[in-house]
């Protein structure tokens, strides 16, 4: 099987406080320190979960960006992955929902995947919105929030979380798959698989490559705009509750109150 | 500006890799692991999976033949998040490097592969009771009894000593050699020999978790195949050249500890306010802080120099001397003000600056004292600038 995983680079939320140019009302993307997404790792384990217990299948991560992206791939190659694709593009610069999608569906098309694994959103933007956008462009089945995914024939069988469980979902393959954070365990790279990275084939492609017209994506394709920008309301403060023998009531019927019971 | 090259790439990712663990997974344990004196059993796993036991091991013995510059970098990344982790490496490495310097090819590709595979685990055993510094003073004799050799008498001080099941022994083949070290040989020993057993361990200072022991050899019958290099007579050398990695090895933890003393020395100063102002604007803070820092930048400088020259090949005492001296003394004056910019909490348990106090003097010792450093440096040195001819 051919399955492949849709990454991105991001500012290390780690260590870097997110900060939002209010000229362009976005995300500031340079002089910061810049790593994989680490919801991507998550989605990046679950793939190599699912071609190791399937043998006899290749895992392409593929992701658009600048040329420090790259890195990103890298990290993705160290922990398992078997080849990447990077999409770099001057003119991809300030690609919307719409342009990363079209730009990444394009790609995926030459290479008739059986499965696109996607995080349920990046951990920058949050917009949650290009998997689905991809499986549009691509006129595929998106399974989303999958907690356990396995392959049955020509079926994708996943496990979507919901709020009380999770329910049972197939789809026809070729499919795009949304990963629910958290629930794989993360695979941590190996100085071996570091150093092994390097001799894995690694492609670089441009718009003409996918023949994409400059117009349709990066700035002059964008379609979406954001009005304004501004400060998140402060969390209110959290309520204590003093045991004096009904501490369990009160919460049960706190949380009654907000339909979390 | 430089283009940095393949191999700076590499160290970097690898470097990052390493920092990336200590953060995720040594950090939150340490403190209570070393309380505890207890050995980190899923820490070594750990190091295990990401090869720090396969590091400088050759390639083609199934190791990730990396140089010594950048060994020092991870060691360096380790003993920031806990001294001992990087104790627990520096032994293992020493004895795969000897085999790989100094072994006979049917020795290396017996003991190489499975070193890098990193359960089977190395130690170094020179010093004894009554031999440290002066490791010519050893007793310990292995006499030729037809194809093997017959190991007798106790080492101390074996960092690693009970978990480790590759010994380097130094012992005396010939007791009547003048002078005695050209009697001595290095034998490669495996811990389920029997004769051999752990005899006591040590409760320390600091550098917990790792076990200190005594390993006492009773009529060890070891095959002579197993003499490193398989010539007797050049095992006091063969040891000497593997201290050189020891020292790189001990300078790096020394450079990474006072690294971790500096970085909590420098929040606390921000957090920690007395008459009206954070510590940090006090001038005598920022003095300290200064000095810190700079010492432990030029500790790094010469660490770095000393692992590219032992990489360029050669013996080198004067530079991982130089190294070891010089930054295991700024770790014991780095770790001493930080536990002073603490203030009270600089000395009890609750903080991390209370290990890194405890965690330092024990590098003044380790693989030659700082005297012993000096003597080392000084002889290169006389040799160096030694006069052409005697003056009347
Ligand atoms: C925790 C720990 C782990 C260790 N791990 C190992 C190990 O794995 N393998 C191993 O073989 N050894 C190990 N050692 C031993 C260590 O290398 C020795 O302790 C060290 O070399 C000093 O020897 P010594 O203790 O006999 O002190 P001594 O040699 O008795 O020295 C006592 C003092 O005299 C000074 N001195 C000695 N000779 C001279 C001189 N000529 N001129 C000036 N001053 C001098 C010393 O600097 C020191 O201050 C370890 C020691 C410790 C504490």
């Amino acid at each position: 099987m051919k399955i492949f995983v849709c990454v991105k680079q991001i500012p290390d939320p780690n260590t870097v406080e997110s900060k939002l140019d209010p000229a362009t009302k976005r995300l500031v993307r340079t002089g910061v320190s810049l790593v994989l997404d680490p919801g991507d790792e998550t989605t990046i384990a679950a793939a190599i979960k699912l071609r190791d217990s399937l043998g006899n299948s290749e895992l392409t991560a593929i992701s658009m960006g600048p040329a420090s992206a790259q890195e990103a791939l890298r990290r993705a190659l160290a922990m398992g992955v078997d080849r990447a694709i990077l999409i770099s593009d001057s003119a991809l610069a300030g690609s919307d929902v719409l342009g990363t999608a079209r730009t990444l569906a394009a790609a995926l098309k030459r290479e008739n995947p059986d499965l696109i694994f996607c995080s349920t959103e990046s951990t920058d933007g949050y917009t949650g919105m290009v998997p689905g956008a991809i499986a549009e462009f691509l006129g595929l089945p998106q399974l989303t929030f999958a907690r356990e995914i396995n392959v049955e024939g020509t079926k994708a069988v996943i496990k979507r979380v919901t709020q009380t469980g999770y329910e049972v979902v197939e789809s026809p393959l070729p499919a795009v798959v949304t990963i629910a954070s958290g629930s794989f365990e993360a695979i941590y790279p190996t100085m071996k698989g570091i150093m092994s990275a390097r001799k894995k084939p690694f492609s670089q492609l441009s718009l003409s490559d996918l023949g994409l017209d400059p117009s349709q994506v990066g700035e002059a394709g964008a379609r979406e705009q954001v009005l304004s920008i501004g400060k998140a309301e402060a969390r209110a403060a959290g309520q204590i509750i003093k045991d004096e023998g009904n501490a369990a009531e009160i919460i049960a019927d706190f949380l009654q109150r907000h339909q979390l019971l | 500006m430089e283009m940095p090259s393949h191999a700076d790439e590499e160290r970097r990712l690898l470097v990052a890799e390493i920092r990336r663990f200590v953060e995720r997974a040594v950090l939150p344990a340490a403190q209570q692991l070393e309380h505890e004196d207890r050995y980190p059993s899923e820490l070594v796993e750990e190091l295990r999976r990401l090869g720090l036991f396969a590091a400088t091991i050759p390639e083609s013995y199934g190791g990730l033949g990396l140089d010594l510059l950048t060994y020092v970098q991870l060691i360096e990344e380790l003993a920031r998040g806990w001294m001992s982790l990087a104790g627990i490496v520096n032994t293992h490495i020493l004895v795969a490097a000897l085999i790989t310097q100094y072994g006979t090819e049917e020795q290396r590709q017996r003991f190489l592969p499975v070193m890098a595979e990193g359960r089977r685990r190395g130690a170094l055993c020179l010093s004894e009771a009554e031999a440290g510094s002066d490791v010519q003073a050893i007793r310990m004799t292995a006499m030729r009894d037809g194809e093997s050799y017959l190991l007798n008498g106790a080492k101390l001080w074996v960092t690693n000593g009970v978990h480790a099941r590759i010994l380097a022994v130094l012992a005396r083949t010939d007791p009547q050699a003048q002078p005695s070290y050209r009697g001595m040989s290095l034998f490669l020993v495996e811990k389920e020999t029997p004769g051999l057993h752990v005899g006591r361990t040590f409760a320390k200072l600091g550098y917990k978790g790792v076990d200190t022991a005594e390993l006492v050899f009773e009529e060890v019958r070891v095959p002579a195949a197993n003499l490193l290099g398989g010539v007797e007579g050049q095992g006091f050398k063969q040891a000497m050249s593997g201290l050189e990695i020891g020292r790189l090895n001990v300078a790096a933890r020394a450079v990474g500890l006072a690294r971790a003393a500096f970085e909590d020395a420098i929040r606390y100063a921000q957090q920690r306010r007395t008459f009206g102002q954070p510590i940090a604007e006090h001038q005598a803070i920022q003095l300290k802080l200064a000095d810190m820092y700079t010492e432990i930048e030029a500790a790094r400088l010469l660490l770095h120099e000393a692992a590219r020259k032992k990489d360029a090949g050669g013996r080198c005492d004067l530079e991982t001397g130089m190294a070891k001296l010089f930054a295991t003394e700024m770790c014991q004056r780095v770790t001493l003000e930080a536990l002073r910019i603490h203030g009270g909490f600089g000395y009890v348990k609750e903080f991390n600056v209370e290990r890194y106090y405890r965690d330092a003097p024990f590098m003044l010792i380790g693989e030659g004292t700082s005297e012993i450093q000096r003597l080392i440096i000084a002889r290169q040195l006389l040799q160096r600038y030694a006069l052409d001819e005697q003056p009347s």
